[in-house]
Parts: C-alpha cells; sequence; structure tokens
C-alpha cells in the first residue's frame, strides 16, 4: 500500500508502524513515531496498524539550539 | 554556594548550550567541555531508514555527561509543538522540553497563542516546561499560570547575535517575576551581551550560534563561560548605581594646594 513517511510517498508490505520501522531499515538506535500527527508510543508500534495513505513520521536525536 | 536550581535540579554552571551548527561533532564535544555546560539543548528531526546520524549524535551527547533539554524549534502550532514533546520525552527520556511555537518566520518570534495552549496541555501532562518567549509581561504571566515554573525569554532573534533588544522589557521582567528562574535564550552574540543580561539578575543564559559559529567555538565557549560567571558575581556582589557627574574617588581633602590653584 502506499503511505507517506516522513513526508514521502512510499510503497510498503509492512501492515503495522513496527513492522514500517522494520522494513525500512530503522534499527534499534532512538527514534519516536507519529501517525496521522498522533504520537505513537514506542509500545504501541506492534497493534498500531496501517492503512492506505497514512501519514508516519519517524525522528531520531539531531542537534538543537 | 550560588547554585541555579530548575524544577528542583541544581546546577552550578548558568550557562546553557546548544548543540546545533558546530563545524565538526569533535569539536561539539569540546566546546561542551570548556563552556562546563550541564544542560545542552538537542533537537529531534525526520531521519531515513538505513541511516545512523541521529543515534551516533545522542551517544555524543550522552558521553558528554550534560542532561539534555529537548526543544520543539521549528514547530509552527501548539498541536506541532504538543507531539514533538512527546516523541521528545520518549527518545531523551526526559520530562524537560524547551518549548518553542514559531509565530513568524522572519524574526522566528514566539506565538504567544500557541505557546500557552502548548504549555497548558504539556504541563498538565508532567511535562517540565521550559517556554521561549518574548519579554511580554503578560504572557508570562499566562505561561506560569498554565503551570511553567522557568521562563526563557529572548535577548534578541535567534541566531541574530545582537544582544539586549530591549533593555527595559528584560529589566521590568526580571523585577516583576523575582522568584522565578529566567534563562536568557536566543540573540546573545558576545560574551559581553551575556554579562550584560547575568548583571541584570537573570539566572542564566543560553548560547549556540555564538559560540558554535565562532572562528574557533572551543575557545569562545570558554569565553562566554567566564563572562557569564563574572556577569553573575557582579550582580551578586552589588553593581554601582550609574551617575550623571563625576564624583572623585580620591579623597578631596587634604589636597596640596587645596586653597588655590598656583
Amino acid at each position: 500500500m502506499k503511505i507517506r513517511v516522513n513526508g514521502e510517498t512510499r510503497e510498503v508490505a509492512a501492515q503495522t508502524l513496527e513492522a514500517l520501522l522494520a522494513e525500512l531499515d530503522y534499527g534499534e538506535g532512538p527514534q519516536a513515531t507519529a501517525l496521522n500527527h498522533e504520537f505513537v508510543r514506542k509500545e504501541a508500534r506492534a497493534e498500531t496498524r496501517l492503512k492506505e495513505n497514512d501519514c508516519v513520521e519517524i525522528v531520531t536525536p539531531r542537534q538543537g539550539g | 554556594m550560588d547554585r541555579l536550581t530548575l524544577y528542583e535540579q541544581s546546577f552550578s554552571s548558568r550557562l546553557l548550550l546548544g548543540t546545533a551548527r558546530y563545524p565538526s561533532p569533535a569539536t561539539l564535544a569540546k566546546a561542551i567541555e570548556a563552556s562546563r555546560a550541564e544542560i545542552v539543548t538537542v533537537s529531534l528531526r525526520r531521519e531515513a531508514g538505513g541511516m545512523r546520524g541521529g543515534e551516533t549524535f545522542w551517544e555524543l551527547v550522552r558521553a558528554s555527561g550534560a542532561r539534555v533539554l529537548p526543544n520543539t524549534a521549528g514547530c509552527r502550532t501548539a498541536k506541532e509543538a504538543i507531539v514533538t514533546a512527546h516523541m521528545a520525552r520518549e527518545v531523551f527520556q526526559t520530562d524537560w522540553i524547551k518549548l518553542e511555537v514559531v509565530g513568524d518566520e522572519d524574526l522566528l518570534q514566539p506565538d504567544p497563542f500557541g505557546l500557552v495552549e502548548a504549555a497548558r496541555v504539556l504541563a498538565a501532562d508532567g511535562f517540565c516546561v521550559f517556554p521561549y518567549t518574548t519579554e511580554d509581561l503578560s504572557v508570562a504571566e499566562k505561561l506560569l499560570e498554565a503551570g511553567c515554573r522557568v521562563l526563557m525569554p529572548w535577548a534578541a532573534p535567534i541566531g541574530s547575535g545582537r544582544g539586549i533588544n530591549n533593555l527595559f522589557g528584560l529589566r521590568a521582567l526580571r523585577a516583576r517575576f523575582a522568584e522565578t528562574p529566567l534563562i536568557v535564550d536566543a540573540g546573545l552574540g558576545a560574551p559581553s551581551h551575556a554579562a550584560a543580561v547575568m548583571e541584570l539578575g537573570f539566572d542564566a543564559a543560553l548560547l549556540n550560534t555564538a559560540v558554535a559559529r565562532a572562528a574557533d567555538p572551543v575557545e569562545m565557549a570558554q569565553a562566554f563561560a567566564l563572562a557569564i560567571d563574572s556577569g553573575r558575581r557582579a550582580y551578586r556582589a552589588g553593581l554601582m548605581t550609574p551617575r550623571d557627574f563625576a564624583e572623585a574617588s580620591t579623597p578631596v581633602l587634604g589636597r596640596a594646594f587645596g586653597e588655590r590653584s598656583l
């Protein structure tokens, strides 16, 4: 299905947020997720199902002022 | 000991350091050390899968031993800032959040309405909110009512290096909220600017661009640390009141030829 990940349209097989992270090779590092502009806790990713046209944000630590 | 207390946490350093815009990660690490900062600001940004930039950066920050203050930089609405704060709390394992809601693209001026709205929601949700605000007294009052126990007024727009833009406003803010920790955030370009805000009685200063973009960021980090210490000491020692006319410092009485000029 087609979803948007960090602003880019992607064709993915993953059915859940957790599976999406694995499919896109995010690894075990520090990262946070949001689905359709709502925060999704790490523990909730496995049960968070994706559907067509969902918007996913995946962020990691970065320098900041 | 003259220590800085923020949300029940005590610090010896009154310099908070941003981690952005350094020429290299190694320079950032050295600048944190030279600044003696115990709190550094960090952010969250999108990263593509397979990259490990965020992880590497996070390891560097953790190795510094500094406490992190995540920001919501770039958020334009209360909603964006609230979601970002929740993501930051999970990643950085802290309730602390430097709350930024941008209201103007040119000046990166805070949007006071979105700021207060987000502060209220986040404080109620257990966050220790550090709102990036202006010197406006009414907004400050609303932020405190919303649950903030620290305020971060600007000196000048972020990255401008202009120093204190509104001396009267900052003085008024300090006087009006004498018991609230006030950290001057943004716009300080030179160590003398930082010393000046500390002499006014502000509790701490947050630096980023002025250090990171210096020709020698490590040396500049130390220069700011010294200036902030100096300004704080001067404030505690009690600065003299300026006068319009001269007042001889050397005793007048007993001057030779005191009766007349030769």
